[in-house]
């Protein structure tokens, strides 16, 4: 086949310098686990800082399950700082003067790349529930496809938390040869029945909404804001601990006295049903449904025969940093020390270390000073070992 | 080498062969692994229990793995490394023994170091006071001390008989002197020896077998498909009588 003009990516923006969107035409359509073709393929992103001339200073940042691209840059709908601003910025473990930090949203997200919101070429509506189920492997695999449109080889890290982390382990199994250094924080190599149980109930709370529609909402004009509400609250008790909560919150109440009522009496209670609502200003209920099912499908060990170590058999080269927080229950340090075994198993250059916080799985993206220090050393030392 | 360089540290440094693996357990802020990295360009790994030290180490450009030399020991897979390191901690262990048979599991040579109890100024301090000894090599208090097993020489030396383990080379250190070859089992050298460092390993035939393709990142997973593997300890010879 011709490799002419309609087969190569090209920009879908107005050419910004700090990101975009790259497209990516039927002809190089995104083949996805499950079989099935993702084409045309859309990817957003943003960037911070400059490539240097050498393109050795790359770093793929890879966001958790409700995240985006705007990992250090003020959030278009919500208009709050970044989700990564504690690490992302000057002066911080990834400085921008240093760096080229490149952040993309994961397809079947809502934020610009391809997901269950954008138009099926088909039918020219919205996906909805005709688009293909994804997994962890298909969102790396188009960020590979947008580093290699970026004409980037090598990148100097690619580093996340939670479902990042998840990216982090598979972009290590799957492109070794493309990785100088991995940080896969506070996540774990596969989805226990709990972490799947949580999701579940996530997703029957919005299929429950009578405006979900079976997925078909968008083109009926309505939204599943109550559904996917409930489920960002009780997703939302899984990112903290129990110790985090009660400080926070205690049995303090919103007003004098109860309200012998169902009111949000409970100030937790205010605070998990603002949660719940802010969520759906800036979340699509379906992306919601399909990025907690790659979650749930995602088990490195058996695309490999059911051995971890045979995932990284092949990243001997790769410098991994493996992160786990203390008071995490939803990605417990045991599997964080799981993750290092098999890398010890494998033969690659690994650390670990365990955070001491009770902030819960959210510390990742909290002021944590231990978390500070250990992402610092490792990526001057990282930056060092490459000759930057 | 820099003068400043501690004196086991420094005959460590002539004991490890070039670009050999190293694991250091309890490595601190990873001193002596950066030096072996630099003078002896070996592929180092540090285990450490302090948050700080483990941070030091990252900020070195080291490996170091988060972890507690009595439970994480048995995380590293069979033979993956040249040498293992345990420097003046053994003492300190819950099961000291279970830790000397794990480093030869995982290493082929273990270089340890040891306080030797049996050193005169123990002796006389315990015979003169009456009191646990505090001495410059072990100076805290019975109370606050962390150190919880610890031997004389002729003790570790009579383990490492039990364990059907090879002592390749023993050094005795006293404060700052340079580092003086001993036998370890020798009368005298137990009077006299504050410290020594033995460098230790097992007859090939006692090796374990390295695994080439442990499966120890399937253990954890428990999947009942896959079989387990093996996490026997090598057969032991049994110990000869002592002499």
């Amino acid at each position: 086949m011709d490799a002419g003009a309609e087969a190569s990516p090209e920009r879908a923006d107005g050419g910004e310098t700090d990101g975009g969107t790259w497209r990516f035409p039927a002809a190089k359509p995104l083949r996805l686990d499950s079989g099935a073709t993702l084409a045309p393929l859309e990817v957003a992103y943003k960037t911070y800082g400059r490539l240097n001339a050498t393109k050795t200073n790359a770093i793929l940042v890879c966001h958790a399950l409700t995240g985006d691209q705007h990992a250090a840059s003020v959030h278009p709908v919500t208009g709050k700082p970044g989700w990564w601003d504690k690490v992302i910025g000057p002066g911080l473990p990834l400085d921008p003067a240093r760096y080229f930090i490149i952040c993309s949203n994961v397809i079947g997200g809502c934020m610009g790349s391809t997901g269950p919101a954008s138009p099926n070429p088909n039918t020219r509506q919205p996906y909805g529930l005709a688009f293909p189920v994804i997994t962890i492997g298909d969102m790396v695999r188009a960020q590979a496809m947008l580093i290699e449109a970026l004409g980037i080889e090598t990148l100097l890290a690619v580093v996340g938390g939670s479902m990042g982390g998840m990216q982090v382990l598979q972009w290590a199994a799957d492109y070794p040869e493309k990785l100088f250094s991995a940080v896969c924080i506070g996540a774990a190599p596969r989805h226990s029945a709990q972490n799947i149980a949580f999701h579940e109930v996530g997703r029957q709370a919005i299929m429950a909404d009578p405006d979900w529609r079976g997925g078909a909402y968008e083109t009926e004009g309505v939204r599943p804001e109550k559904g996917l509400a409930v489920a960002r609250m009780a997703a939302h008790i899984t990112y903290l601990s129990e110790a985090a909560l009660q400080r926070k919150f205690g049995r303090e109440l919103q007003r004098d006295g109860l309200s012998w009522g169902f009111d949000a009496d409970f100030q937790v209670e205010s605070y998990l049903r603002h949660q719940g609502t802010s969520f759906v200003d800036r979340f699509d209920a379906n992306s919601y449904l399909y990025i907690t099912r790659a979650l749930d499908y995602f088990d490195l060990a058996a695309q490999h025969g059911g051995v971890l170590a045979e995932a990284f058999r092949k990243a001997r080269g790769v410098r991994f940093c493996v992160l786990s927080f203390s008071s995490d229950w939803l990605y417990p340090t045991a599997e964080s020390r799981d993750i290092v075994r098999a890398l010890n198993a494998a033969g690659c250059r690994a650390s670990f270390a365990e955070i001491e916080t009770d902030k819960g799985h959210d510390a990742f993206f909290l002021d944590e000073p231990q978390l500070d220090r250990t992402l610092r050393g490792f990526f001057a030392a990282t930056a060092q070992a490459r000759g930057l | 080498m820099p003068a400043a360089v501690r004196e086991d540290f420094a005959e460590i440094l002539r004991l490890v062969r070039p670009g050999a693996r190293v694991l250091d357990v309890g490595c601190e802020d990873g001193e002596l692994l950066e030096l072996l990295t630099r003078e002896k360009r070996v592929d180092g790994q540090g285990l450490e229990i302090s948050p700080a030290g483990v941070s030091a180490c990252l900020a070195r450009g080291l490996a170091v793995v988060q972890g507690d030399g009595d439970r994480d020991l048995d995380h590293f897979p069979t033979r993956s490394f040249d040498y293992a390191i345990l420097s003046k901690t053994l003492q300190q262990m819950r099961a000291p023994r279970h830790v000397l048979s794990e480093l030869l599991r995982i290493a082929d040579q273990a270089i340890v170091s040891v306080p030797n109890f049996g050193h005169w100024r123990m002796r006389v301090s315990l015979m003169a006071r009456g009191r646990m000894p505090e001495t410059r090599a072990l100076p805290d208090p019975w109370w606050a001390t962390p150190n919880i097993h610890l031997c004389t020489l002729r003790d570790f030396t009579d383990l490492t008989r039990e364990l059907g383990i090879r002592v390749d080379a023993c050094v005795a250190l006293s404060g700052g002197k340079p580092a003086r070859p001993i036998r370890p089992d020798g009368f005298l050298e137990n009077w006299r020896s504050e410290t020594a460092l033995f460098l230790l390993s097992r007859a090939p035939e006692n090796r374990p077998e390295a695994v080439p393709t442990d499966l120890f990142g399937a253990v954890a997973l428990e999947r009942p498909d896959v079989p387990r593997p093996p996490r026997r300890k090598a057969p032991r010879r049994r110990a000869p009588a002592a002499p």
